[in-house]
């Protein structure tokens, strides 16, 4: 057997193999049917789930928290202006607000990368992760010498929103990090989307994705890794969706770090 | 061409064809979202006794997506089959469901009418269908697919074990599938939804399955769900792939959203097959879809989108699928918003493509911003169970920790097994008995049948 604060790669009992994975196995069963502790469990962390969705957003406090890291920030809203406008109407939440659109305009420039930080479905996994994601990103980007919009900090929005903002600010490329739909066992998850050329009417098929950024899944340093592994390609090569696909983790192994762009 | 009914003194006007199947439909929130949904109950009615007089024959001169400007119609259109539609071709929409329902409608000659039903006809049929006309048609369909088992046979259900983990972590998979096979699950396919589309990965993960089913001689499948251009890669690099995975919809624009076209399936197929690794049939092809698909791409064409989704299932019986999955509630709220709606659509689902000649499973879900719960999968996967569905999920504990959302568990197939009878595929049977995982009677086993699985474990960390 392994020693009690390592955790074993082998099992030798069905209960065993419950610590190799978050996922709920080795429950136990009376007839056919789950036990009641795991009933209530499951019952509890739905419970949780489900408020998660509704937790409102703080999009201030995330603004302060990028100030400190140096950033600048924008806030905007989408063309969703309650949560059950936004749960109903995907559409909404994929626009700017009218009064947003006119709040990022001024602000265009020649920038190869737009960040935007969007609640989506768990303003808690934006509040937990969203900052201190983009503090292990920043480094990296500042050895590419990408050159950064102004953070966007945008409530009520889905991925698509990003498309409007990295258009409207001028950026070549636009990431979206936003909080997933909450699971039972990751009611924080957040998401990384990357799309370039940024404009109206994309699909998702030109964007590539990272999941499940969050102390308990993918670590802010392997994502932030991805992340601009895929930045990086993706700027090189003028794409990103199913042509870019993610070989950032051989270049890990390898030890190869992004390599910065060429000057400009 | 236009429709006009009048119901009491009110007078309903339908444009046209894809208006009336729009407003004909049961009440769900991504019609509302696409603005195609009745204003009212009464006009809901007036579209379906209207549709009920439709002659079934106008689906083959009218076109809902135009001919010109999608490849999907030109596939329905160019691959129908005439003289199988021959014995209904003289029916009204509602003669249809009447006879569907009849004694007439035999397991035979629903599989003889298949090839020559639209998809747009099951969709219509469907929207005139009470779910116990659903499930008592679903019931009489009989739609068999082989690979290396026999998926599909009356009084059987299959699973998949959907062993998915948030880093794709060899272990805690491995721990997911050797806990979901010990419980009788996996003869629908072993089957991961990878968090990294890294080829390199993927073929890792690909060679971990294989390893498992060769080593104890599993009659069973496995996939990779990662797109179709990924699978045609690592069958180029000589990676161990049984099946072939692609989600589709139901018009041309929102496949080419999922990155796909007909002639790229094509490929998939003909890599797939290549490959000659089934070895009782060569149905090679996984595929997913659910409604709602193609308006998220804003590429509905001003269609429902059940109709839509049943033109998916067009799109897959094209490629001789061993698995087609309607992943039911996994979209979200904004096309199907509670439990009452998901239920409508899975046996919607399941209806359409059983009548088409598909392999129907479902993934009985929803997502944790749906006004629903693990009651209302209860009660789906005991409808679908009742109308004959060839396969469900198996997700530890109905918790998928990769994707967020709750699906069924490797219990809830064991609830269903214990109170309709549903025994697995027999190749798949056969094998249990052999570990000694279920007895006699096909219930899990008392003794430590699982126990030599874990063997795997243990030589993994050796």
């Amino acid at each position: 057997m392994s020693e009690p604060d390592e955790p074993p790669r082998s099992a030798t009992r069905f209960a065993d193999l419950a610590r190799l994975t978050p996922a709920r196995i080795a429950l136990g069963r009376t007839g056919a049917s789950l036990p009641m502790r795991e009933v209530l469990r499951f019952g509890l962390a739905h419970a949780q789930a489900r408020d998660a969705v509704h937790a409102p957003f703080r999009p201030e406090e995330v603004a302060a928290e990028c100030a400190a890291l140096g950033l600048e920030t924008l806030m905007a809203q989408s063309a969703a202006r309650s949560r059950e406008d936004y749960l109903r109407r995907p559409d909404l939440g994929r626009s700017l607000s009218p009064e947003s659109e006119a709040a990022l305009a001024p602000r265009r420039g020649m920038f190869d990368l737009a960040i935007v930080v969007a609640d989506g479905l768990s303003s808690t996994a934006v509040h937990q992760n969203a900052v201190p994601f983009i503090a292990a990103l920043l480094p990296i980007l500042q050895r590419q010498k990408l050159t950064l919009a102004p953070v966007v900090i945008a409530a009520q929005a889905r991925v698509a929103l990003g498309d409007e903002a990295g258009l409207a600010l001028g950026a070549r490329m636009v990431a979206v990090l936003i909080g997933e739909r909450p699971g039972l066992s990751s009611p924080d998850s957040l998401g990384a989307y990357l799309t370039f050329g940024p404009r109206r009417g994309l699909t998702d098929a030109v964007r590539n994705c990272i999941s499940n950024i969050r102390p308990g899944g993918l670590s802010f340093g392997d994502a932030a890794f991805k992340l601009a592994w895929l930045i990086d390609q993706g700027l090189r090569r003028a794409l990103t969706g199913v042509d870019l696909k993610d070989d950032s983790d051989a270049a890990l192994e390898a030890g190869v770090a992004p390599v910065a762009l060429p000057e400009r | 061409m236009g429709y006009r009914v009048a119901v009491g003194r009110q007078s309903y006007a339908f444009a046209d064809l894809r208006e009336l199947m729009a407003k004909a439909t049961p009440l769900r929130s991504g019609d509302v979202l696409a603005g195609l949904a009745a204003g009212s109950m009464e006009e809901m009615m007036a579209a379906r006794i209207a549709l009920a007089d439709l002659p079934l024959r106008t689906f083959l001169h009218e076109a809902l997506v135009p001919y010109e400007i999608d490849e999907v119609t030109r596939l329905i259109v160019d691959s129908h089959d005439a003289a199988a539609f021959a014995p209904v071709a003289t029916l009204t929409v509602g003669e249809f469901r009447d006879w569907l329902c009849s004694e007439a409608a035999t397991t035979d000659a629903l599989a003889r009418l298949a090839p020559g039903i639209t998809p747009e006809m099951a969709a219509a049929v469907s929207k005139l269908m009470r779910n116990q006309d659903l499930i008592l048609v679903a019931r009489k369909c009989s739609v068999v697919t082989r690979f290396r088992n026999t998926l599909g046979l009356p009084g059987r259900l299959a699973v998949r074990i959907q062993p998915n983990h948030p880093t794709d972590d060899a272990a805690g998979i491995l721990a997911s599938t050797i806990d979901g096979l010990s419980y009788g699950c996996g003869d629908a396919v072993i089957g991961i939804n990878p968090a990294s589309d890294s080829t390199a990965r993927i073929g890792e993960l690909l060679r971990l399955l294989d390893g498992v089913i060769a080593r104890f001689d599993i009659p069973t499948q496995a996939c990779i769900l990662t797109h179709v251009t990924s699978s045609i890669a690592l069958i180029e690099q000589g990676a161990p792939v049984d099946l072939v995975f692609q989600s589709v919809a139901g018009t041309q624009a929102a496949n080419a959203s999922f990155g796909v076209t007909l002639a790229l399936l094509q490929e998939g197929l003909e890599a797939g097959r290549s490959q000659k690794r089934g070895t009782v049939g060569d149905n090679v092809m996984y595929f997913e879809t659910g409604q709602g698909a193609a308006l998220s791409a804003n590429a509905h064409h001003g269609v429902d989108q059940q109709t839509l989704e049943a033109r998916a299932y067009a799109v897959c019986r094209a490629y001789q699928p061993l698995l087609v999955n309607t992943v039911v509630g996994f979209i979200g709220p904004e096309y199907l918003y509670d439990g009452k709606q998901i239920i409508r659509a899975g046996l919607e689902d399941h209806f359409c493509g059983k009548l088409l000649g598909v392999p129907m499973g479902c993934d009985i879900c929803y997502t944790n911003h749906a006004e629903a719960d693990q009651d209302d999968m209860d009660t789906l996967l005991t409808l679908l169970g009742t109308a004959g569905v060839n396969f469900i999920m198996g997700v530890p504990g109905a918790d998928d920790i990769m994707l967020n959302y709750q699906s069924t568990s490797f219990h809830d197939q064991l609830y269903i097994r214990e109170v309709l009878g549903l025994r697995r595929a027999p190749e798949f049977e056969d094998w249990l008995r052999r570990m000694d995982i279920i007895d006699p009677t096909g219930r899990l086993s008392a003794g430590q049948g699982g126990q030599a699985l874990l063997t795997a474990m243990q030589d993994r960390a050796a």
